[in-house]
């Protein structure tokens, strides 16, 4: 919203790049309603019986009987409505009933199974056969109690493979360190995470930390999956160690800082975020962790005495404005829209004035105009408006300034609902003239627009704009007289 | 039902069919009847595969959503637990399973079904809590490959770009090459195998082992793809970032295209009779299916938005002109054939009147102000234009605290388009966003920063201006109503993955190798040698079938670029798309954000 809508057409048409343009914006419109209304029209005619659709759709779209809307049905709907549902259903399946007789009969895992079922995979499940390996179809109905396997001598590799194919293999005869390494290898080379994160899980409980560590250090693709699956369980103690044994000081680091969102207690959270500034971020993040906790334990102190304010009743800005969330745990520029608000005038001791949250966290110019003016815009309170861009020279000369833009300004001013004398004061400090101009039409500020078209010499807009301005209004005197003179 | 999925060159039926049998294979195991406890992330995936009533053909009885507590009462012998390997959901069944009334009688039987993978992690997660033993049948449903549309397949694995790419961890490239070769046990060899980027060749090595270990897939299936396009998303980050802006694209962009459905607000759904109008207006969202089995969709959901319009005002004429025929039936005959068609020209007209209020709500977006001042931004961008200083929009846009994910989208685009912004714009930026939206999202930042989407430029080079003039990946003169080129689906901008698959057919790679180069990863051929009896010989004039697979995830815009490049006459190759998500930028950028505590309020 940095430039008004004209001076971007213009630049769109008079550079080579084009933006997403309707070119006939009307014609587009009118088209659209013109297939609206076909629509409509036809409403009358047709007797809209859902029995020819192809599919039965409830109002929410989901066809009946597709699983999500299925759940709901049988979750909350007794036996009979199940049979009365049967009826409508059977339309639905005898429809794809006559498909599958078209295509292949196979599952996917048959594909890999081996078993024969059409003869065009005759030679897939020869070649299957051929492997050696015959019991390809997963056990029907393992006892409850079984949970290993028989079988001892599989190789590393045998076992590797047994295990990507979902079986389960007892890895406890891997006893020598050579041993359960060459397993490691074989499932780091099976490229399957599941088979690699389950070796993993086998060697961490049988073996020794640094070893452990040491082996995986060299090998990355494992050492992936470990730190990946010591997230995901949660065991934090064990991943910071290993992060630290590898010197990666800086994933130690926000890892530790990523913990303090599992703390609810402020306080607790508070005294964790400084225990983590001493971390070894990077230095530019050092400063952002050092700011966090610093706003926290400024968000402590201005909530303890907030709350306290507000339930004795005696302020009249808590009164007037109840607050609707307490402050703990918001963003810093949330927190000076607060301060702004509620503690405008405090002086910079105060840990709660803006002019300290400024100073403190070191927020520029701009963004501290911004909230203030929307804070105090929220309030109506334009003399403070008007103060943020008073500035006195040496001289005791005031003068207007904007570190933002006036016509920034004019915008949030307009989204706060400012009478229209506040925001034609505002516009007419808007510097470009077109955008002055842009603006004041827009906001209705007839005074500035009036001015400007004098100042410009323009009859003929000034002219045109008469039909804008109400019949026998100041503001007609105004044109008139000006095109008299 | 499921007519569309072999409307295209490849029949992806089979495919369908294959996912149905196992499904139905597992139902029989467990004999008697059965109720299923649904991890609710499934539930739209599946719906793609398989309806209720092929569930209740093998005696599913009932349907619950997965959560905490007390199973349901209901009256079956087994209970089957359908979930994805993760482990905050084993805690649930954990509970589920541990509440379970031991007194009651006859006994329920418990069973888990793991898609698409078994997981030992999580068998052994359930030991620990001690109701491993419960679980009589614990097997995996290899739901790899999900066919979505005629030329669609799509894993629908939310999580895969962040665990390639940031946690480095392989194990959704190790489901994207099962999922490979299932399709080659179904459709025969691909003779011909591309790639670019780190993640393809991985995959690509995968295939080639697993073929050598399981003679068995050579198999004798006359091949129907000619070529198989393995690509890294990470070769091509620009794409997702830009708004998509066809009329598909905008759609995702704007309501979020989910298994394909979506829902729209309900307000311009009016009730279909006249009757029933007026005083109860739906609250609940309208959901829509969107495929090529809805004949207009198929015809409008690639093109650009400013060209959907024209086409339903002319729909509009001529379903107007067809019910106005029955004026001048006259003989019974006539009535007779009016009738007939009736059923086809009543789907047509609300199909029509679907489109027209979806267009309808998606033009009050894209003619918003601030939805033209963003897109103006992106394409400045994306042509090159001060990519290397603090952006005022921007900056605007965190001033009156937009979405993060929107300032996250614009930023990364323009470290992207600079090979990396100056360490000055870079901190600005942060210091920016984190006293904005809160110092924890230090987190996701660094999440992007690992990614390689926002990153300070190191090298002192900007090599994006010679990527973007060789692979001509930004086109002045764009057509939006005729397009000559894919770069209408961004309205100016070609995406860098579909002109790489381009300039692949034709002139091959070799023309670009200095910018393939520049792109992060490798870049290979391999041929996996077919019997002599299989090998292709070509009909005259018969097009060349690819199938690209996007890892990482690839968006409406790009899947319509390639299937303008199938539709064009003399491109002589014809595209079918896999991924492992369908995504969009914002879905994207999700993905990539640290999980934080919702807000207070």
């Amino acid at each position: 919203m940095s430039r008004a809508r004209a001076d971007e057409e213009e630049y769109w048409h008079s550079s080579k790049f084009r933006a997403f343009t309707f070119d006939d914006e009307d014609d587009e419109l009118s088209q659209l309603k013109e297939s609206k209304r076909a629509v409509n029209s036809l409403r009358d005619i047709v007797d809209d019986d859902d029995d020819d659709d192809l599919e039965r759709v409830s109002w929410s779209g989901e066809p009946v009987g597709s699983i999500s809307w299925s759940i709901k049905e049988t979750a909350s709907s007794s036996t009979s409505s199940l049979e009365g549902r049967d009826a409508s259903l059977q339309k639905g399946s005898s429809s794809y009933a006559a498909f599958p007789k078209q295509v292949s009969s196979y599952s996917l895992s048959s594909l890999f199974k081996g078993r024969n079922k059409l003869p065009s995979f005759q030679s897939l499940s020869d070649a299957l056969s051929d492997t050696g390996v015959k019991n390809y179809t997963p056990e029907l109905r393992r006892p409850k109690a079984e949970y290993k396997d028989y079988s001892s001598d599989w190789s590393p590799k045998d076992t590797v493979r047994r295990m990507q194919r979902g079986k389960v293999c007892s890895l406890e005869r891997f006893r020598s360190l050579q041993d359960k390494l060459v397993l490691l290898d074989e499932a780091v080379a099976g490229h399957d995470g599941n088979v690699i994160t389950a070796v993993l899980i086998f060697l961490k409980r049988t073996l020794r930390r640094e070893i452990l560590f040491r082996e995986l250090e060299v090998r990355q693709v494992a050492l992936c999956h470990l730190i990946h699956f010591l997230k995901e369980t949660g065991e934090q103690k064990l991943l910071l160690d290993l992060l630290r044994f590898l010197d990666r000081t800086e994933e130690v680091a926000l890892s530790q800082y990523r913990e303090h969102l599992n703390i609810q207690d402020v306080e607790k959270r508070r005294e964790f975020l400084k225990g983590c500034i001493g971390l070894p971020f990077s230095a530019e993040d050092t400063s952002h962790i050092q700011d966090h906790y610093t706003l926290l334990e400024r968000q402590i102190i201005i909530e303890a005495n907030d709350r306290h304010l507000e339930a004795a009743g005696q302020s009249q800005i808590f009164r007037k404005y109840p607050r609707k969330a307490s402050i703990l745990n918001m963003p810093l520029v949330t927190t000076l829209f607060y301060s702004c608000f509620y503690h405008y005038t405090e002086a910079e001791g105060m840990f709660s004035s803006p002019a300290n949250l400024k100073k403190t966290f070191k927020i520029p110019d701009k963004q501290y105009v911004l909230t203030a003016l929307a804070a105090r815009a929220k309030l109506r309170a334009w003399d403070d408006v008007d103060a943020l861009f008073t500035t006195k020279n040496w001289l005791g000369y005031t003068k207007k300034k904007a570190p933002i833009g006036f016509h920034r300004v004019v915008e949030i001013l307009q989204r706060n609902n400012a009478p229209v004398q506040v925001l034609q004061e505002y516009v007419r400090l808007v510097e470009d003239v077109e955008t002055r101009l842009n603006l004041a039409t827009k906001y209705k500020c007839h005074d500035v627009v009036i001015e400007t078209y004098r100042d410009l010499k323009d009859r003929i807009q000034l002219t045109a704009y008469k039909c804008k301005v109400e019949r026998g209004s100041a503001e007609e005197d105004k044109i008139n007289s000006i095109l008299n003179n | 039902m499921a007519a569309h999925l072999s409307s295209g060159r490849v029949n992806l039926t089979a495919l369908r069919e294959a996912g149905r049998r196992e499904l139905r294979e597992f139902l029989d195991k467990c004999a008697g009847s059965k109720a299923i406890v649904w991890d609710e992330y499934l539930t739209g995936p599946f719906g793609l595969i398989a309806q209720y009533s092929l569930l209740k053909e093998h005696e599913v009885e009932k349907m619950f959503t997965l959560k905490p507590g007390r199973l349901p009462q209901a009256d079956v012998k087994n209970i089957i637990f359908f979930v994805r390997p993760k482990l905050e959901l084993m805690d649930i069944i954990t509970d589920n399973v541990l509440r379970e009334d031991r007194g009651r009688s006859p006994q329920r039987d418990f069973h888990i079904l793991f898609v698409p993978r078994r997981s030992l992690l999580c068998e052994q997660w359930l030991k620990e809590q001690g109701v491993l033993g419960s679980f009589i049948h614990r097997e995996q449903y290899s739901l790899d490959l999900i066919p979505f549309d005629g030329d669609l397949l799509s894993m629908e694995s939310e999580s895969a770009f962040k665990e390639c790419y940031l946690e480095s961890d392989q194990t959704s490239l190790y489901h994207a090459a099962k999922g490979l070769m299932t399709l080659q046990a179904l459709y025969g060899t691909i003779p011909q195998i591309f790639g670019k980027g780190e993640c393809a060749r991985h995959v690509a090595n995968m295939m080639i082992r697993m073929k050598r270990e399981f003679p068995g897939s050579q198999n004798s299936i006359f091949p129907v793809f000619d070529t198989l396009l393995l690509l890294d998303r990470n070769v091509d980050l620009l794409t997702p970032l830009a708004t998509q802006l066809t009329y598909e694209g905008l759609i995702d962009e704007i309501y979020g295209i989910q298994n394909t459905y979506v829902k729209l607000p309900p307000e311009k759904f009016a009730p279909k009779k006249q009757g029933e109008g007026g005083k109860d207006l739906p609250t609940e969202p309208k959901k829509l299916q969107l495929n090529s089995a809805e004949e207009l969709y198929a015809e409008i959901r690639d093109k650009n938005f400013n060209a959907v319009g024209s086409v339903l005002s002319k729909k509009a004429k001529i379903i107007s002109a067809a019910f106005e025929e029955r004026h001048h039936a006259k003989t019974v005959g006539e009535i007779k054939q009016f009738v007939s068609q009736l059923p086809h020209m009543q789907a047509a007209r609300s199909s029509l009147a679907n489109h027209t209020s979806i267009a309808e709500l998606i033009k009050d977006i894209t003619t918003s102000e601030d939805f033209f001042d963003n897109l103006t931004v992106e394409q400045e961008f994306m042509s090159g234009i001060d990519t290397d200083k603090v952006n005022n929009y921007i900056e605007d846009c965190i001033a009156q605290k937009h979405p993060l994910i929107k300032i996250l989208r614009l930023i990364c685009l323009q470290s992207v388009c600079n090979s990396g912004l100056k360490q000055k714009v870079l901190d600005h930026y942060k210091r920016e966003i984190l006293q904005t939206y809160g110092y924890e999202h230090i987190l996701t930042l660094n999440n992007l920063e690992k990614a390689g989407l926002l990153k300070p430029q190191t090298s002192g080079r900007n090599n994006y201006p010679t990527i973007r003039k060789t692979l001509r990946l930004w086109m002045d003169d764009v057509n939006e109503q005729n397009p000559n080129d894919i770069s209408y689906v961004y309205s100016g901008y070609a995406p860098l993955s579909v002109r790489l698959a381009q300039l692949l057919a034709r002139p091959g790679w070799r023309s670009i190798e200095e910018v393939l180069k520049m792109l992060p990863g490798p870049h290979f051929e391999e041929r996996q040698q077919l019997p002599t009896g299989l090998q292709k010989k070509r009909q005259h004039g018969e097009n060349r079938v690819t199938l690209v697979f996007f890892l990482g995830g690839v968006t409406y815009a790009e899947i319509a670029a390639l299937r303008f490049l199938s539709q064009m006459e003399d491109g002589g190759t014809e595209y079918v798309i896999a991924t492992t998500k369908l995504i969009n930028g914002t879905s994207w950028m999700k993905s990539l954000m640290e999980k934080l505590e919702p807000a207070p309020f």
